[in-house]
């Protein structure tokens, strides 16, 4: 019972980066209606960044966020500038389509662009307080990663209320209900597909920094992540931050306990029977609109 | 277009199958083994992009997890045939084994539209890769016997007649009933219904066909390999090969998977010669340009060329 307790709460602080992650890929995904299949490379690059910056300046790791998220907003203009704003210009429906093929061919150069500049090897940040560990009641946690979630969760939540309260908040989820009725009614559209591609970026590079403190980055993390991602926007449905962010709860805490009922190697295929179940319950997720 | 484009199509039907037939004296002539891997090669990603290309190009669902149903193929077809049950039956039950899956897969995942099948069959696949891959780690070779009995003529040959398969299977389905209403359904699901389509009766027919022929594939990929990772042949590269060819090419075509799949692998493995480390950085990027560059693929950027050259001399 306990080591189930165990891996339960070591579940949750992973699902919460799960939940993270899901975000941006979610909050591109609900505005532009483009499926950014690069997103888990993004998170990647924003891992090496956190890397590179605390090991060149000697910053703090979690104080490293402030360079990587300007950063990797920065990059999210130029991405869309570049690539994904000539996306957005077609029809929804090719739009997925080009939108996939754009981020299986970014995929494919970041990955390699990373493994030609910084190697294949596996790095993580490491800190003179990495190792404390919190004793509750005979369960060890790790104090990084209550840190880790406690980060996710304060950024999600800025998140739901930049999205609430800012003016282009409202205008980027306008955009996501009904573009059209939201150009008619004044709304700058393509200024808010830009922000919404940015913040997605932003919200990467943020989960990138925290997977590189709390476990490791290397050139190949990049699929996996997206398809966490993916499985967690398809859990949890579009439209709430907050509802994604319980979606990666939920997702990481079955990992914990299927990996505990029946082994590790049969992990991924509870993973798959709650998928198709929710999937058949409710096609929209379970928090989608 | 498809009445007009039906005798287009079957223009195109008898070149690629003469090119093919001509193929087929490759071997007498040509005795160097790294030409017929290459060829090997296409033939094996024509079959693979034509697969992708029913379900995608002609019922219109973007299904991601291509892979699985290779891999799935590949799996039970090498299994069987190392145990001594010959090529063409293991190959057959691979592409039983996978077209079963996927109709069981399917009913679930057709709920979803869009964006959101997308999603779900690529995680679906996925899954299926990591839990192949935690149980069986460890790597599959072939018994001695087999590698001294290896003959890369059979497998060409093999890859040949795939292919052929292939193509003529699209070309019965793009001009029948059930490839008409597939074709409706990928214009507008709702209307098709509403004029008397079984939508999801003809989805599941085009999945069971894709992963059938994928099955297939994945067959003649376990029976080419001497050694691999069971895992490997559920890679997601499969499905992204197989959707990028069918992309670059023309998607819901007959020619296009064929044409793209040609120009893929000639520039993959010309850049990964010219361009060792740098190649597959070098690939993305002029993947990205041809992409934003020819959105509707080789097939639409020649008709409109040919739309160009015949307006001209009127202006």
């Amino acid at each position: 019972m306990r080591i189930l307790a165990q891996q339960l709460i070591l579940g949750l602080m992973l699902g919460g980066l799960y939940g993270l992650a899901a975000a941006g890929l979610s909050l591109v995904f609900g505005v532009l209606k483009v499926l950014n299949v690069a997103h888990g490379e993004l998170i990647m690059l924003g891992g090496y960044a956190a890397f590179f910056v605390v090991a060149l300046s000697g910053l703090d790791p979690f104080a490293s966020l402030l360079l990587v998220l300007p950063l990797s907003l920065l990059l999210g203009v130029v991405l869309y500038a570049g690539l994904f704003g000539f996306v957005v210009r077609a029809h929804e429906e090719t739009r997925v389509k080009n939108s996939l093929l754009i981020g299986f061919g970014l995929a494919l150069a970041l990955h390699a662009l990373a493994v030609r500049l910084w190697t294949a090897d596996e790095r993580s940040i490491i800190t003179p307080y990495g190792g404390s560990v919190l004793r509750v009641g005979g369960l060890s946690i790790p104090l990084m990663r209550v840190l880790i979630l406690a980060l996710a969760l304060a950024l999600i939540g800025i998140l739901h209320v930049l999205l609430t309260r800012w003016r282009w908040g409202k205008a980027i989820r306008a955009t996501a209900e009904d573009w059209e009725a939201a150009l008619l009614s004044g709304i700058d559209v393509r200024r808010a597909y830009l922000l919404a591609f940015a913040l997605g970026t932003a919200l990467a590079g943020a989960a990138g920094t925290l997977v590189a403190i709390g476990y490791s980055v290397s050139p190949s993390i990049g699929l996996e992540w997206t398809l966490k991602a993916l499985i967690v926007v398809v859990l949890a449905g579009l439209g709430s931050m907050i509802g994604t962010f319980v979606g990666g709860l939920v997702l990481g805490a079955a990992e914990a306990v299927s990996a505990y009922t029946f082994g590790g190697p049969y992990r991924e295929v509870v993973g798959l029977v709650i998928f198709v179940i929710v999937l058949v319950a409710r096609p929209r997720g379970l928090f989608g609109r | 277009m498809s009445v007009l484009g039906a005798r287009h199509e079957r223009r195109w039907a008898i070149g690629i199958l003469a090119g093919l037939g001509a193929l087929a004296f490759l071997p007498l002539l040509v005795r160097r083994d790294d030409v017929l891997n290459f060829i090997f090669l296409i033939l094996l990603s024509i079959t693979l992009a034509q697969s992708w290309n029913i379900v995608a190009g002609y019922a219109g669902q973007v299904n991601l997890g291509h892979a699985a149903f290779f891999g799935l193929g590949a799996l039970v077809a090498r299994t069987l045939w190392i145990r001594g049950v010959p090529i063409l039956v293991a190959m057959a039950a691979g592409a039983a084994v996978a077209a079963a899956f996927a109709l069981v897969i399917g009913a679930p995942a057709f709920r979803l539209r869009g964006a959101y099948f997308a999603i779900g069959t690529l995680a679906l696949g996925e899954i299926l890769r990591t839990t192949v891959g935690n149980v069986l780690p460890e790597i599959s070779t072939l018994p001695a016997a087999s590698i001294a009995g290896y003959r890369l003529t059979h497998r060409y040959y093999l890859a040949l007649a795939l292919a052929a398969v292939s193509v003529l299977a699209v070309a019965a389905l793009a001009g029948s009933r059930i490839g008409l209403g597939m074709q409706a359904i990928r214009e507008d699901e709702d209307a098709a219904e509403a004029s008397g389509v079984g939508a999801l009766r003809l989805k599941l027919t085009a999945l069971a066909l894709s992963t059938g022929l994928a099955g297939l594939a994945g067959g003649l990929f376990g029976f080419y390999h001497i050694s691999y990772y069971p895992s490997h042949a559920f890679s997601p590269t499969w499905t992204f090969d197989a959707l990028l060819m069918t992309f670059i090419g023309g998607v819901g075509t007959l020619h296009g998977p064929v044409l793209g799949a040609i120009l893929y692998i000639v520039l993959k493995e010309y850049l990964a010669v010219q361009w060792v480390d740098f190649h597959l950085l070098i690939f993305g990027a002029l993947f990205i340009a041809i992409v934003l560059l020819l959105p509707g693929g080789l097939v639409q950027a020649a008709a409109r060329g040919r739309g160009l050259l015949a307006r001209r001399p009127r202006a």
